[in-house]
């Protein structure tokens, strides 16, 4: 019971619900975009990134390739690579638990640790929204793809839909601001131009490179698009956790 | 059997990015610009999937429900929504207008 009174477990429990509860959308999503039940769960279990799980159905479902797809996906997750950095100059984890750490090194894991201040809190926040996001992901992801594959023509019910409203979901915590705003459009210029002239999927691909480009050639905010696609630390009267110290 | 095996490839380069910045020393990382990189791509490629999304039909250009879908979403989404209403706001607009006819 001790441990409920952390901060960062508390603030873990609650970002994994949040975000175990979205893989319901997943789930459905996959399942009606032509995965079957077993490959939507591989995603959820093995590739275990939202985002990219988000862009590889999103590149089936709009008739691309299976290399796109995997494209789309990897291209996405380079930013795990990044936090994997981040948690591991906090945590420190050695011999098998860095590879356990490695797989639930995903956006919220890593701003539910990086928001706390205390060494033991930031374990514990990682951990608890690392292994929480994954069992209700996993869990949730199961119920959508059963509900996804009763449902008959996802046209009806508007799931097309639905997929564009998840991306954008998933885009809008990293608008913040002139610059990512720029770069979004930019990137959806590219994508419609490139559309007639290249095979499905490849536009998102096209829009990889030029985003890549003006990462590497512009100058600004370093952590620029690496918001968590839920912060864990929203909407409290104590941003960023601080208030921690006291409590562990 | 194709589709299995990008999947699972994808699924081993997912962990491979997760790992590098685990075992890779901090300070091949540490460059400003890797990590600019990755955040500039992150929106790109959410932007770019959320426009194919909504635009792309296979190699051509339609305008239909989905634009109803985004603008809701948008809607949605300035109205500080959780996630899983801004997915089903845009599956409803999507549904809704296809009732009505269009798209």
């Amino acid at each position: 019971m001790r441990l409920l009174q952390s901060p960062a477990v508390r603030v873990g429990l609650s970002i994994s619900i949040a975000t175990g509860l979205y893989g319901v959308s997943f789930g459905a999503l996959s399942v009606t975009s032509g995965l079957d039940f077993w490959q939507t769960m591989a995603l959820s279990l093995l590739l275990f990134s939202g985002g990219s799980q988000f862009a590889f159905i999103g590149v089936v479902a709009g008739g691309g390739s299976g290399v796109a797809a995997m494209g789309a996906a990897t291209l996405l997750g380079m930013r795990n690579g990044i936090y994997g950095m981040q948690v591991n100059a906090l945590l420190r984890p050695r011999g098998l638990l860095r590879f356990a750490a490695a797989h639930v090194t995903i956006d919220e894991s890593t701003a539910t640790s990086t928001g706390q201040t205390d060494p033991l809190e930031q374990k514990r926040g990682f951990w608890t929204a690392g292994l929480g996001i994954f069992v209700l992901w996993n869990l949730f992801t199961a119920v959508g793809a059963l509900a996804g594959a009763s449902l008959g023509d996802p046209k009806q019910w508007g799931l097309d839909g639905a997929a564009v409203a998840a991306f954008l979901g998933l885009l809008w915590p990293r608008l913040k601001g002139r610059e990512p705003v720029a770069i979004a459009v930019v990137c959806a210029l590219a994508t419609v131009l490139a559309v007639p002239f290249v095979p499905a999927g490849v536009p998102i691909l096209v829009a990889a490179v030029v985003a890549a480009a003006i990462g590497w050639f512009s100058h600004g905010r370093s952590d620029e698009g690496l918001e968590p696609d839920m912060d864990p630390y929203a909407e409290r009267p104590h941003p960023h956790g601080r208030p921690s110290g006291d409590a562990a | 059997m194709s589709l299995w095996m990008w999947l699972l490839f994808s699924c081993l380069l997912a962990y491979a990015w997760k790992l590098l910045g685990y075992l890779v020393p901090a300070s091949v990382l540490r460059d400003p610009r890797m990590s600019r990189v990755a955040g500039t791509m992150t929106i790109g490629l959410l932007a770019s999937l959320t426009i194919v999304n909504t635009v792309a039909s296979g190699q051509t250009l339609a305008l239909d429900a989905r634009l109803g879908a985004l603008a809701a979403a948008g809607t949605a989404l300035l109205l500080r929504a959780p996630f899983l209403v801004v997915v089903l706001a845009g599956a409803g607009a999507a549904a809704g207008l296809r009732l009505l006819g269009w798209g």
